[in-house]
């Protein structure tokens, strides 16, 4: 992964003092609270319902076990020893006191870490596929760009106030794992006819109040001008975006307003004038960086004698035989898989893990995945580089830990904002709906015919938990001050992304749970073999579902 | 205030910021709104006092830009210090329309900022509130570098690496 030089230590250093002395000014009342706001915004500090909330980077979701360490570290001296992994694959502290930030963050510095730009109207951590550098169906490795992206929006000095947040995802794959069209810009690494890497460009997709799925602006952008034309999107939605209204501030309204095609015409006439100028990338820095991201020293594996021995133990150990399933997917590397630990048993906050969790996934990281930790916008940690080989003993370590729920891709692994527990815009509870799910379907046989299924659940409309691309959304309203939840079906952040259509009026919290099993019954009554609920929904329709839940009580 | 930020040093404020509805002064150092500016330019050939213009930060510069280009002031007006345009503006001048004169922010501005405003070409700033402006100079060092081109520094980090 990529590690600092003097240079980049410098700036997160100077980062921290900066931060420091802006807090002390604001604490001895010489920054006004307006004024601060988007300073400590800048910085990922929230003042939520209960606390401030921190949120720390980390750049598209790597780690080492060094850093993971380093986290649960501050969660003991800092917070109340857990944290929270959000969607964008960051890691949110939730109980800091603001006068202890700066040490928090100081912290963070001497293990290469930040909370620069975590929250606020800028250029926020650029996410990328969890499987990066080991998938199978990968045209080529999205972090090095990823880097390249990070070093060039950190710190920006044109675009720290822009009309509204601004999120990037590269995608490197044929699949589609970082729903990268339901971002600001989208960047999906595409080669041309005769073979050359770029980029295909999409811009003003996103989640939120109006959820949009991007459009294509540029078909082939040659990689070496990536930082130029980003500089010339970047300047045209910050000189044109709309900065009356927040919610009609992200660059996906201005993109609907002037329609793809004229905004294309627009950045493509803004970056004539920032081409070949000195941002232009030179293949000394693009090779300085892809270095960095340098496949590990894999052994050369017996791949039929190892997997002759992970059957026989998958078939004694019923156990182990689903967490293969449902949790271990194959890498391309061979002999090697990719491992999900589970950040969402029945009982715990989708997303949660505990100081003592982090230390043994570190642990596991340094004696299985050659010391690196992945986080996935799912909420979940993927150990990658495992040697099958390895995969029972780590299964045995994970399930101590409570890390190896077999449970990734079903209706239980839930993405799920932290909701009115604890975020100050929520309308209504997330996590109590979350855990009434995950105890309703208890019963892993139903849970693994159900199959590939993803409910994402938000406590209002500013949509952190991603409701509207899950194949069931569910969201938090508020009607006259109770809570309530409205249903949406058949969204998907995949390649073929879609945006889910509202079941009918919403529901109270215990009608919602009895509703999603109403919802299921239709599925497994309709659905032909093997088919998803996506696929039994995309054939038969909103209404079928609907008639059901609505249906009067006899 | 009777003094703003020039060049990193605090410097006394000659100037009077004029508005869309008011009239020009006859004498003094004076900034105009472009619009007005335009309009009286050869009346103001005479003016006993320096002139120099302001733009809003939601302004077209592109349309009148090559008529300001001689002026010896360009202030950039922040509505609001969150209205994060005018940082493209004064990139623009600087790098596009190759301003060499002073470019002064003015409006809502805070002491936080003038890092940033630095490297995008601004090379003035005037605060509306008080502030201990000695102090203020610090924040243009916040940092001893950075990744990015700015008219500050034409050459990205990652072509000076050593």
């Amino acid at each position: 992964m990529y590690q600092y030089d003097q240079y980049d230590q410098k700036i997160v250093n100077e980062r921290v003092a900066q931060y420091r002395d802006q807090t002390l000014r604001y604490l001895a009342g010489d920054i006004s609270e307006e004024e601060f706001l988007p300073l400590r915004l800048q910085n990922g500090l929230y003042i939520q319902r209960l606390a401030p909330m921190l949120r720390i980077a980390v750049p598209y979701g790597l780690m080492s076990s060094h850093q993971v360490r380093k986290i649960a570290d501050i969660s003991r001296k800092f917070d109340k020893g857990y944290v929270h992994f959000t969607t964008r694959q960051n890691i949110q502290l939730n109980w800091p006191r603001l006068e202890e930030v700066p040490d928090i963050l100081a912290e963070l510095a001497t293990v290469e870490m930040h909370a620069i730009q975590t929250s606020g109207n800028c250029i926020r951590n650029t996410t990328t596929d969890q499987f990066a550098g080991v998938a199978s169906d990968e045209i080529e490795d999205p972090r090095p760009w990823c880097e390249i992206i990070r070093q060039w929006s950190t710190l920006h000095p044109e675009f720290a106030f822009l009309p509204r947040k601004f999120k990037i995802a590269v995608c490197g794959s044929e699949q589609d794992r970082a729903a990268f069209l339901l971002h600001d810009i989208g960047i999906q690494l595409v080669l041309n006819e005769s073979g050359e890497t770029g980029f295909r460009i999409f811009a003003g997709g996103g989640l939120g109040r109006t959820p949009v799925i991007a459009s294509s602006i540029r078909e082939f952008l040659p990689t070496k001008h990536l930082l130029t034309y980003l500089d010339a999107i970047l300047r045209v939605y910050n000189r044109y975006g709309n900065r009356d209204n927040k919610y009609k501030a992200r660059i996906k309204i201005l993109v609907r307003a002037w329609t793809p095609l004229v905004f294309a015409e627009r950045v493509e006439a803004e970056w004539q004038h920032l081409k070949d100028g000195p941002a232009t990338l030179d293949g000394h820095e693009i090779e300085r960086v892809k270095g960095f991201f340098s496949q590990p020293d894999y052994d050369v594996v017996d791949s039929q004698a190892v997997q002759a021995q992970v059957d026989a133990l998958a078939m004694e150990h019923k156990g182990f035989s689903r967490w293969l399933d449902r949790n271990v997917k194959t890498q391309k590397q061979n002999g090697y898989a990719c491992v999900t630990l589970s950040l969402k048993p029945a009982g715990v906050a989708p997303g949660d893990v505990t100081d003592r969790q982090l230390d043994i996934i570190a642990d596991l990281a340094d004696r299985y995945s050659f010391g690196e930790i992945r986080t996935t916008h799912n909420q979940n940690i993927v150990l990658a580089d495992v040697l099958r080989s390895d995969l029972f003993e780590l299964w045995q370590a994970a399930r101590t830990a409570g890390l190896a729920t077999p449970n990734i891709g079903t209706i239980n692994d839930m993405i799920c904002c932290p909701g009115g527990d604890y975020c100050s815009l929520a309308n209504a509870k997330s996590i109590p709906v979350a855990e009434a799910i995950q105890r309703k379907f208890d019963d892993l046989d139903y849970v693994y015919d159900l199959g590939d299924l993803e409910l994402n659940i938000s406590g209002c409309m500013n949509a952190c938990g991603h409701h509207h691309i899950g194949h069931i959304g569910i969201l938090g309203v508020d009607k006259k001050g109770e809570e309530w939840y409205q249903i949406q079906l058949g969204g998907s952040a995949d390649k073929n992304a879609a945006l889910g259509k509202v079941l009918g009026p919403s529901l109270s919290r215990d009608a919602v749970v009895d509703s999603i099993e109403t919802l299921l019954d239709v599925y497994v009554e309709n659905r032909r073999e093997q088919e998803s609920f996506l696929k039994t929904y995309q054939r038969i329709g909103l209404d079928k579902f609907k008639e059901r839940v609505y249906a009067p009580v006899s | 205030m009777h003094q703003f930020l020039k060049d990193g040093a605090v410097v006394p404020n000659s100037w009077q910021l004029v508005s869309a509805d008011t009239d020009t002064p006859v004498q003094g150092d004076i900034l105009l709104p472009v619009s007005q500016w335009q309009e009286q330019r050869d009346a103001l050939a005479n003016h006993p006092g320096a002139v120099g213009v302001w733009i809003d930060s939601h302004e077209e510069i592109e349309a009148f830009v090559d008529a300001i280009l001689d002026l010896p002031v360009i202030a950039i007006n922040f509505p609001k210090f969150v209205d994060g345009r005018g940082f493209s503006l004064a990139r623009l001048l600087r790098e596009r329309y190759e301003y060499c004169g002073e470019i002064r922010a003015i409006g809502q501005i805070i002491r936080d900022q003038l890092f940033f405003m630095q490297r995008c070409g601004f090379n003035a700033f005037a605060f509306e509130t008080e502030l201990d402006l000695v102090e203020a100079i610090k924040s243009l060092q916040d940092f001893s570098d950075a990744y990015q081109v700015a008219v500050d520094q034409p050459q990205p980090l990652f072509k000076r690496r050593a």
